[in-house]
């Protein structure tokens, strides 16, 4: 998996309360300002709710809480909507940053000192200029969620 | 799919699909074969040719084409040389196996034309006798080939004009003065390629030939499932805008908008109808295997049984018909197996000797209704009675106060069987209870009605389509929600002062007076843990629903409006919450979850272990009864003062271990158990709770508990009784592992969540690496 992914080099970025994230583009289906959710009681703590994507019922997935994360309170979060196995699934983020472009040489394992439930879900890090963005393992972070 | 060609009037149902499935397969045997002869040694072409030459002969021998049949016969005959590399295939095999098909096609256009009486007057014994001699691995004598089989000569013409007019037309003038397209191709034809056109056949046959074999095949499509399951996706979503738009209409007055807006209605609902038809296939299609599977069982059980259907055209949802296979099959094999006696035991009660089955199907007000009668030797309540007392399943006095209805209603409880003997067959006591379920799974109904000595029918109501379906839309915590109408009863509103008399609780478990019966209330908010914006004094709104055989009341905020909805799943992530049954896109956009009233009734125990606690015992105020919310929980003592309960149903069994038998695998503590490892963990460090202080027991306790395939052992200090009491439980810890507390013999005790404790720690077991996952990971 991270073998494949690691030759992108477009990723789209947002902003999780301090962190600079990137998925690759490749896995993105689209980008969307916040929609409306029915939140889904007895559900994990994980599910934000599920939104109507056109006429498909959509899962939105707190990132935040996914992440380890208190949830976001003062504003109303953005989706990123990724493709899964089993259809679309929408991740809610604080903020949405540019698709940027990154050479795989700057590329590097997580740090070791990364609280460990974290660097599970993260595939490396890229050095940009000024910043560090981490890549998600959506597989691990997303896909693989199942309600407990 | 049903066949709505015009000549289906005419032909009967069998003969028209016969022709139709053999146009298709002809079709293709005329690809396979120039295939084949450009790479004669492809296995698989020959064997999809002699199959198919195969299937043509099998059935026309059915029917009784025997033209037909005889000519199919040689060529199968030549094709199983080729097959078995006896002959290779040569220029002159393809022609007459191309010819074959021809006559095939010539024949089965007779068919259709004589509408079935017979296959035309053309005279193919020169073709059988030509087939016979390859097939002896003969060279043809030239003469033969001179008969005026309709060979590969008109398919050669055919071909090779199309393939000339399409150079011609675009460039020269010719086109232009040839008025039709038929005429151009002839003209061509003529023109520039006489050599070809050697056999008597004129221009005119490719399209006399067409003309033949369209009338059945154009008339019916083969359409990928996916698609049409799209276009009813497609249909629903266009219903629910049109639901907006009537929506709308009526705060509007331009009336031309209205109307415009009612001929949306009915096209709309037109062509709702007509994309559900797509999807209906007959239930004839999965009768059809009855037949056999009655025979071959009353062969093995000594019976004699004559099968009879009524209402075969009748048509389902194609999910419905894949959901009822199954229960279909187990309840005509049950009725064989049990239903219909021996032919000694029908003699000696003087009814004829061949039993009788019959499955009938018919329309009813939205429903279909299936039927499944023996004229056997019916259910016998006393039987039953026996049965259940035998088993344990019911208390003598319990069985006493139910009525006859009810008794035999007790076959579909699960662990019964009232088959004296266990065949190969059935009474193994697990199946009529997994009919009932499968049936209302798909929200359905089974009944039986069953009269001693004279037989049994079981009655099935099904709904026509999954994918729509009515619904009640109710409002609770400032969400709306659906609730299947199959699963309702009433509606049932309380004004304040109505709600004081009428609303009760029995030992903690709310309850409401209706007509004399107490009817359970499960209060929507509290269950699903969302808070209610509803004032203590406004009046109460009950929505009485039906679950298995139990009723009970949802209390909700608000009961909006009945609608029809589409049914869409839910994501896996949300899947396991078992108290919805999917999601829906209301008329304002919005997303509504669908109620499971299964899942409700099963989360708050208003279904026990034990199904068949009747409403009508409640009311004769048998005070045991009353236990609606109860569940029996095993007591743990954990620590020198902290009492734990875990519910009964998740324990497998109690062992005690000596403190020798502990062992080591990795950095788990283990034992042996049952010829494997077992893990155990700890209930003290789970729940963090400090252990006992005293001396080091000899012996440990554990509660075996089975999850994902796995025993894992919960060591507890001491295993204190079993109880039963309502789970009026009260959260007061926000920890995962706890379900809440309640007070048990005088002391608090926390109800653990055992799936979630052995959960993390079997994960922890297996792959110690995937910890950080453990958390969201079931």
């Amino acid at each position: 998996m991270s073998v494949t992914v690691r030759n992108e080099k477009q990723y789209c970025t947002f902003y999780l309360d301090n962190n600079f994230l990137g998925i690759a583009v490749t896995q993105v289906q689209e980008v969307l300002k916040y929609q409306q959710m029915t939140i889904v009681p007895l559900s994990s703590d994980v599910v934000a709710g599920l939104i109507n994507l056109r006429g498909q019922i959509v899962t939105a997935l707190d990132l935040r809480k996914v992440m380890g994360l208190d949830s976001l309170q003062d504003r109303l979060p953005m989706n990123i909507v990724v493709q899964g196995d089993d259809g679309p699934l929408s991740l809610l983020v604080d903020e949405i940053g540019d698709v940027v472009e990154v050479d795989t040489e700057f590329f590097e394992d997580p740090p070791e000192t990364l609280e460990l439930s974290f660097r599970h879900l993260i595939q490396g890090v890229y050095k940009l200029e000024g910043k560090l963005m981490l890549v998600l393992d959506l597989q691990r972070a997303v896909f693989s969620l199942v309600d407990a | 799919m049903s066949s709505n060609s015009q000549s289906s009037d005419q032909l009967p149902e069998e003969v028209a699909e016969f022709l139709v499935e053999s146009y298709e397969n002809l079709d293709r045997l005329d690809q396979d074969l120039v295939t084949l002869e450009s790479d004669p040694r492809d296995k698989d072409t020959i064997s999809s040719i002699f199959r198919t030459i195969h299937t043509i002969k099998g059935t026309c021998g059915f029917l009784g084409f025997e033209k037909l049949e005889s000519v199919a016969h040689v060529g199968e005959n030549l094709l199983s040389k080729l097959r078995d590399g006896v002959l290779i295939i040569n220029p002159e095999i393809t022609n007459s196996l191309l010819s074959t098909v021809d006559a095939v096609r010539e024949m089965l256009a007779a068919i259709e034309a004589n509408n079935s009486e017979g296959e035309g007057d053309g005279d193919y014994s020169a073709l059988i006798a030509q087939l016979a001699v390859l097939t002896n691995g003969e060279q043809i004598v030239s003469k033969v080939i001179e008969d005026p089989v309709k060979g590969i000569a008109p398919i050669q013409v055919g071909e090779s004009s199309f393939v000339f007019s399409k150079k011609v037309v675009p460039t020269t003038a010719i086109s232009n003065d040839i008025p039709s397209e038929t005429e151009n191709i002839e003209a061509i034809v003529q023109e520039v390629v006489p050599p070809i056109h050697t056999s008597e056949s004129p221009g005119k046959e490719p399209a006399d030939k067409e003309k033949v074999s369209s009338s059945l095949s154009d008339a019916n499509i083969r359409v990928d499932v996916g698609l049409l399951d799209k276009l009813m996706n497609l249909v629903g979503e266009l219903v629910l805008a049109r639901n907006q738009i009537l929506q709308y209409t009526t705060s509007h007055t331009d009336s031309s908008f209205v109307a415009a807006s009612q001929r949306l209605n009915l096209i709309t609902s037109e062509l709702q109808e007509g994309v559900m038809k797509t999807r209906m296939q007959p239930i004839g299609n999965v009768w059809s295997k009855f037949p056999r599977v009655v025979r071959d069982l009353s062969l093995s059980v000594g019976k004699q049984i004559q099968i009879e259907f009524e209402g075969r055209e009748t048509e389902l949802d194609r999910t419905i018909i894949e959901s009822i296979k199954d229960p279909l099959t187990h309840l005509v094999r049950n009725s064989v197996d049990h239903g219909i006696e021996s032919p000694e035991g029908r003699l000696a009660a003087g009814k004829p000797k061949d039993g009788r089955l019959i499955l009938r199907a018919y329309h009813e007000g939205g429903h279909v209704n299936i039927e499944i009668a023996d004229d056997g030797s019916g259910i016998d309540p006393e039987k039953i009675k026996q049965s259940a007392l035998k088993k344990g399943l019911y208390r003598s006095e319990q069985l006493e106060k139910m009525s006859e209805r009810e008794l035999i209603n007790l076959i579909f409880s699960p662990g019964f069987s009232t088959a004296e003997k266990i065949t190969n067959v059935s009474g193994r006591g697990v199946g009529m209870d997994v009919v009932k379920t499968n049936i209302e799974k798909i929200g359905g109904t089974i009944d039986i009605q069953s009269t001693v000595g004279e037989g049994t029918t079981f009655k099935i109501k099904i709904p026509l389509t999954l994918a729509i379906i009515p619904a009640l839309v109710v409002a609770a915590g400032g969400q709306r929600y659906a609730i299947p109408q199959v699963a309702l009863v009433e509606l049932v509103r309380l004004e304040k002062a109505q709600a004081k008399i009428d609303l009760d609780s029995v030992y903690g478990a709310p309850v409401c007076r209706l007509r004399g019966n107490l009817l359970p209330l499960v209060n929507l908010c509290e269950l699903m843990d969302i808070k209610s914006p509803r004032a203590d004094d406004d009046a109460v709104n009950i929505v009485v629903l039906q679950a298995d055989e139990r009723q009970f009341g949802l209390v909700v905020d608000n009961v909006i409006d009945t609608e029809e909805i589409v049914v869409k799943p839910l994501g896996k992530q949300v899947k396991a919450v078992d108290i919805y049954a999917g999601a829906t896109i209301m008329g304002d956009g919005h997303v509504a979850l669908i109620l499971d009233v299964t899942g409700i009734a099963q989360r708050s125990s208003v279904i026990s272990e034990v199904r068949d606690r009747k409403m009508s015992e409640m009311a004769h105020g048998n005070h045991e009864s009353n236990k609606v919310e109860r569940q029996t929980l095993l007591l743990l003592g954990v620590g020198d003062n902290y009492r734990a309960a875990v519910p009964l149903s998740s324990v497998d069994r109690l062992e005690e271990f000596p403190i020798e038998a502990l062992e080591w695998a990795g950095d788990n503590q283990v034992v042996q158990y049952r010829d494997s490892i077992m893990p155990l963990l700890w209930l003290s460090s789970s729940i963090g709770v400090s252990p006992s202080q005293g001396p080091e027991p000899e012996s440990i306790q554990v509660v075996v508990h089975s999850a994902h395939g796995r025993r894992v052992g919960v060591v507890v200090d001491s295993i204190l009784d079993i109880v039963n009491v309502p789970m009026n439980l009260e959260k007061c810890s926000t920890k995962n592992q706890v379900l809440g507390s309640i007070v048990i013999n005088e002391k608090v005790t926390d109800v653990v969540n055992i799936d979630e404790i052995v959960g993390s720690a079997l994960v922890n077991f297996i792959d110690a690496s995937n910890f950080a996952l453990a958390g969201y990971g079931g």
